[in-house]
């Protein structure tokens, strides 16, 4: 509206001169309603969208509990090789929810972590860093090869070669009853610190772990 | 005669009967109870004006096969559509029943394969067609102004469509689609801050799940679709509004003829 200098905005609908208006009622009944009307419906739209979206969204904040499995009696492994085992981390899909992981006692002589409760069996993720190709184990060359594209890792599951950039995710480990079991997966940096599981491709060293960050689905078990 | 203007110029319209023509009464009574029926239609929706406006755009001097890689984008993507919807009567999105229910069709059902396989190889088509359409636009300078809204438009039909590649690869479920949707997800995870979180979205949790393949399947069926449709609308909206662009090597400038008005 063009403004006339000497004219104020009335304040109430009754200065503005509106028919009908009481006095002192600062908003028109008509913008009211029309007000209310688009208020209703965008709380309408939002009592169906957000709560649709809200479980779209939901498993990114669900925690997933990893248990643990056994995978062989202790005498099964040995410190100088590694035995492939089958296990099944995600037991609701099926064929497709088994998994293989190399297995083998600590070696003094190879590994340089700490002991601590939960490696005196080693558990390496079958899964490749580079972009989550399964790998295998060639117990001639003492290597990880993965056929996607050519990553190699050593003995102890760092990096040899090729485009990985980080060493093999691991599992936790521990002895009950004689039986070695596998349990929740966490990831190292090149100087075999243990990490929350990162996807593959995704570096933990220096500034990577927090351009990487943990999510809250996994986490590393709280102490190790 | 009623006064129905059908949607079509007045120079595309039969000239009046000749009276030795008088030897097809009953077709004309035919004729003339289908023009009254598509009569009683346009009286209550005027969907003619909105037809002929569609339809009976004029187009520039110079208009060549090039031009109609946007028409087959648009076939591509309704016989991805109809394919889509009928196996989706045979598919089962789980991830114990789907390569099963996959096998089944191809298999066992008659023309399953056939279908499934319009389905497949018609994705692939689509994305080159995306890819030639874009490049006339490019080529032929047609996503200047006043046009930079539907390049826009475009280029988020382009992105989305290749979305619905990389959700379908992943349904026959064989070893293939599930290896490729590790990979995919992983690449997808290397994006800086919100890569890892969005890995999560898409699995719908930290491992590829019992929910993954649901999610892929509704965001490929439903979700996709839905908004591919919506902005196919804007696009041809934008499209028949604003006309198509004379080839680039006819200057308007210098070539009276482009200026002159045939009505």
């Amino acid at each position: 509206m063009p403004e006339h200098p000497e004219k104020k905005t009335p304040k109430t609908t009754a200065e503005a001169g509106i028919p009908g208006a009481y006095d002192g009622e600062t908003v028109t009944r008509r913008r009211f309603m029309t007000g209310t009307a688009h208020g209703a419906g965008a709380v309408a739209m939002a009592a169906i969208t957000v709560p649709s979206i809200a479980i779209g969204v939901a498993p990114v904040f669900d925690k997933v509990e990893q248990g643990w499995q056994a995978v062989g009696p202790t005498t099964d492994f040995s410190a100088d090789t590694y035995v492939p085992k089958t296990f099944t981390p995600t037991p609701e899909v099926g064929e497709v929810g088994k998994s293989t992981v190399y297995v083998r006692k600590y070696n003094d002589q190879i590994d340089t972590e700490p002991r601590d409760e939960y490696n005196t069996f080693i558990a390496i993720s079958t899964r490749c860093m580079h972009l989550g190709c399964p790998v295998r184990y060639v117990s001639a060359s003492e290597r990880f090869i993965c056929p996607c594209h050519g990553g190699v890792y050593d003995k102890e599951g760092k990096v040899g070669g090729g485009p990985p950039v980080r060493p093999l995710d691991r599992f936790y480990t521990r002895v009950r009853d004689g039986l070695v079991e596998i349990g929740p997966r966490f990831s190292l940096n090149s100087e075999m610190q243990r990490f929350s599981p990162r996807d593959p491709g995704q570096p933990i060293d220096g500034i990577g772990q927090y351009i990487y960050p943990a999510r809250p689905t996994v986490r590393k078990l709280p102490g190790s | 005669m009623p006064k129905l203007k059908l949607p079509v110029p007045s120079n595309f319209k039969a000239p009046p009967k000749r009276p030795s023509e008088n030897g097809h009464e009953e077709r004309g009574k035919l004729a003339e109870k289908g023009v009254s029926a598509i009569d009683w239609i346009d009286e209550r929706t005027a969907l003619s004006g909105g037809a002929r406006w569609l339809m009976f755009r004029k187009i520039p001097r110079g208009t060549n096969w090039f031009y109609t890689l946007g028409s087959a984008t648009l076939f591509a993507f309704l016989s991805q559509a109809v394919t889509g919807v009928f196996l989706a009567m045979y598919y089962d999105p789980n991830a114990t029943g789907a390569y099963e229910s996959i096998r089944y069709l191809t298999n066992e059902v008659f023309m399953g394969e056939f279908v499934r396989g319009m389905h497949k190889w018609g994705s692939t088509v689509m994305v080159i067609l995306i890819f030639l359409h874009m490049g006339r636009t490019f080529f032929y300078g047609a996503y200047k102004y006043p046009r930079e809204m539907n390049w826009v438009i475009g280029v988020a039909l382009l992105i989305l469509t290749l979305f619905m590649s990389f959700t379908g690869y992943l349904l026959p479920f064989d070893q293939r689609s599930y290896w490729a949707t590790i990979v995919g997800v992983a690449i997808n995870g290397t994006g800086p801050l919100v890569g890892p979180y969005l890995s999560d979205f898409m699995r719908a949790g930290p491992e590829f799940g019992a929910t993954t393949l649901p999610r892929f399947y509704a965001i490929h069926m439903l979700l996709l679709p839905g908004i591919i449709a919506a902005l196919i609308g804007a696009h041809l909206y934008l499209v028949a509004r604003q006309g198509t662009t004379a080839p680039p090597w006819l200057k308007a400038d210098k070539d009276p003829d482009l200026r002159r008005d045939e009505a």
